[in-house]
């Protein structure tokens, strides 16, 4: 089993060094990056949109329920829904969506490649396939996963908002005090990058599924579901690996 | 040419797929691989593109042996390289246009327009001037092969390969592939190597036929003398199909 799965790390590894050894010609990359960034990042926007808000609502009320004590402020809440959601839940929820959602196209789609011949017709003709198809991908998701988060970051703050409306426990005003309450932009940059970390992951641990499918169409539906269980525990991982190293307590 | 010395391949330690296998193939000539379904043929074919590597013999393009050359070496004898695959292998999100420009994008420096005036001239010779803005999923099996055939000829390559490229066309169809493929041929003296188990095309097309059994090389000969050759396991391959009883039952009302 180990020895299996470092196996399949070495391969990944190998993909990676051909995905970024000798790339196509400058235009037709980024006439492909402008088309990924169409599928990876513009059809996600509304999904990250409804997820990121309707979270930020749920955050506040249970932040609102559970602190309901005379000796912690009001305000508070606010500042714990910022923390939250800017630190970890932006960042690594974002991820965990376009796992599911690109991970799984992204798998699905060179898996179909693979078993149609249309990557052995890549090679044949003397254009290196990993490249041409998963370099494209991965750049238009370190350009907007990052975006997706700070966009997610925004919307997330906004539920809160408007969740606080209808609340009585709490005032609006306090919660926007809350909210710029000592408020240190490092935590955004932390999951900026951390939206680019989980980025290449989630791109090039579907690819890798999808290219080096065997078989059928049966396959290609098996590998695209390993490849989402795969890239989320790898984000999952990735995330406590990089909180520990952002914030060394 | 392409010349094929002593080539072995198996695949993790399994039964050997191809032993010790040599053949010439000869430019301007249609060169036919012929063989049951598992007898190996695909694995000769895919091994002569490079797709699997040998583990035993050489494989030449001309006076280069491939199996040798780097990576770098092997990419400018791949540029001279056309394939036509089983089910044609064409790229869903292309048009036919797009398809067959897209070698043109990727190793030329043309103009749009000079490119779009190849791509028209090719889709003309293989009769598929009416198609060109139809993506793959809106055209027939004859049509996708035709388009597979120009995007492989679009770049004038030297070696052509087509993996079984009859398999799913009704019979007249298979006739106007295989006369587009060897017309194709000789007009480029092109060295185009066929994997069939077609016996139309075997005796329409064959300037070279080689049979292989259980991974090895059986028999050579052409088209004309694969009637007579006396080895049982070809005539247990060749009279399985009716159109070998009848032509050979014509050859004898000839003489």
């Amino acid at each position: 089993m180990i020895v299996k799965k470092l196996k399949e790390l070495g391969r990944y590894m190998l993909l990676m060094k051909k995905v970024f050894y000798k790339p196509v010609k400058r235009p037709i990359l980024a006439r492909q990056v402008i088309e990924e960034s169409d599928k990876i990042g513009f059809n996600s926007v509304a999904i990250v949109t409804i997820i990121s808000f309707f979270i930020g609502a749920v955050v506040v009320i249970q932040m609102a329920i559970n602190l309901e004590n005379p000796f912690i402020p009001r305000y508070l809440i606010g500042y714990a829904t910022r923390e939250t959601i800017i630190l970890e839940f932006s960042s690594t929820i974002v991820a965990l969506i376009l796992a599911g959602k690109v991970g799984s196209n992204i798998s699905s789609e060179i898996g179909s490649m693979r078993i149609s011949e249309q990557i052995d017709a890549l090679d044949i003709m003397g254009v290196n396939s990993a490249s041409y198809l998963i370099l494209p991908k991965i750049i238009a998701a370190l350009i907007f996963f990052p975006m997706l988060t700070l966009l997610s970051m925004a919307v997330g703050v906004l539920g809160g908002y408007i969740s606080v409306l209808g609340l009585s426990s709490l005032t609006p005003n306090d919660f926007i005090t809350g909210v710029s309450y000592d408020f240190k932009p490092y935590s955004v940059v932390y999951g900026v990058v951390k939206s680019i970390v989980f980025g290449f992951i989630v791109t090039s641990v579907s690819a890798f599924y999808g290219y080096y499918v065997k078989g059928g169409s049966l396959e290609v539906g098996k590998v695209s579901t390993k490849s989402v269980v795969t890239a989320i525990i790898t984000v999952l991982v990735f995330n406590l690996v990089l909180t520990k190293i952002f914030f060394k307590y | 040419m392409i010349k094929v010395e002593n080539i072995s391949k198996q695949f993790n330690g399994g039964p050997v797929v191809l032993d010790n296998i040599s053949a010439t193939f000869e430019s301007g000539k249609t060169n036919l691989i012929i063989g049951q379904s598992g007898s190996g043929k695909t694995v000769l074919i895919k091994s002569l593109v490079g797709l699997h590597e040998i583990d035993k013999g050489n494989i030449f393009f001309g006076d280069a042996c491939f199996n040798t050359l780097t990576d770098n070496e092997k990419k400018i004898i791949r540029q001279k390289v056309g394939m036509i695959f089983q089910g044609g292998a064409l790229f869903d999100s292309l048009t036919v246009m797009d398809n067959v420009r897209f070698p043109l994008d990727i190793f030329t420096d043309y103009t749009l327009s000079e490119k779009e005036d190849i791509v028209h001239e090719t889709l003309k010779r293989v009769n598929l001037s009416k198609a060109v803005d139809l993506y793959p999923s809106e055209i027939s099996g004859g049509m996708i092969k035709r388009t597979s055939i120009a995007r492989a000829i679009v770049n004038k390559p030297k070696f052509l390969f087509c993996d079984e490229p009859n398999s799913g066309l009704d019979p007249q169809t298979s006739i106007i592939i295989d006369n587009l493929i060897q017309e194709i041929t000789q007009e480029y003296n092109i060295t185009t190597v066929i994997n069939t188990h077609d016996m139309n095309s075997v005796f329409e097309i064959g300037d070279k036929v080689v049979f292989i059994h259980q991974g090895k090389k059986w028999w050579e000969g052409d088209g004309k003398t694969i009637l007579h050759s006396g080895n049982k396991e070809l005539n247990e391959f060749v009279f399985a199909s009716n159109i070998a009883k009848l032509a050979k039952e014509n050859l004898r009302d000839n003489e």
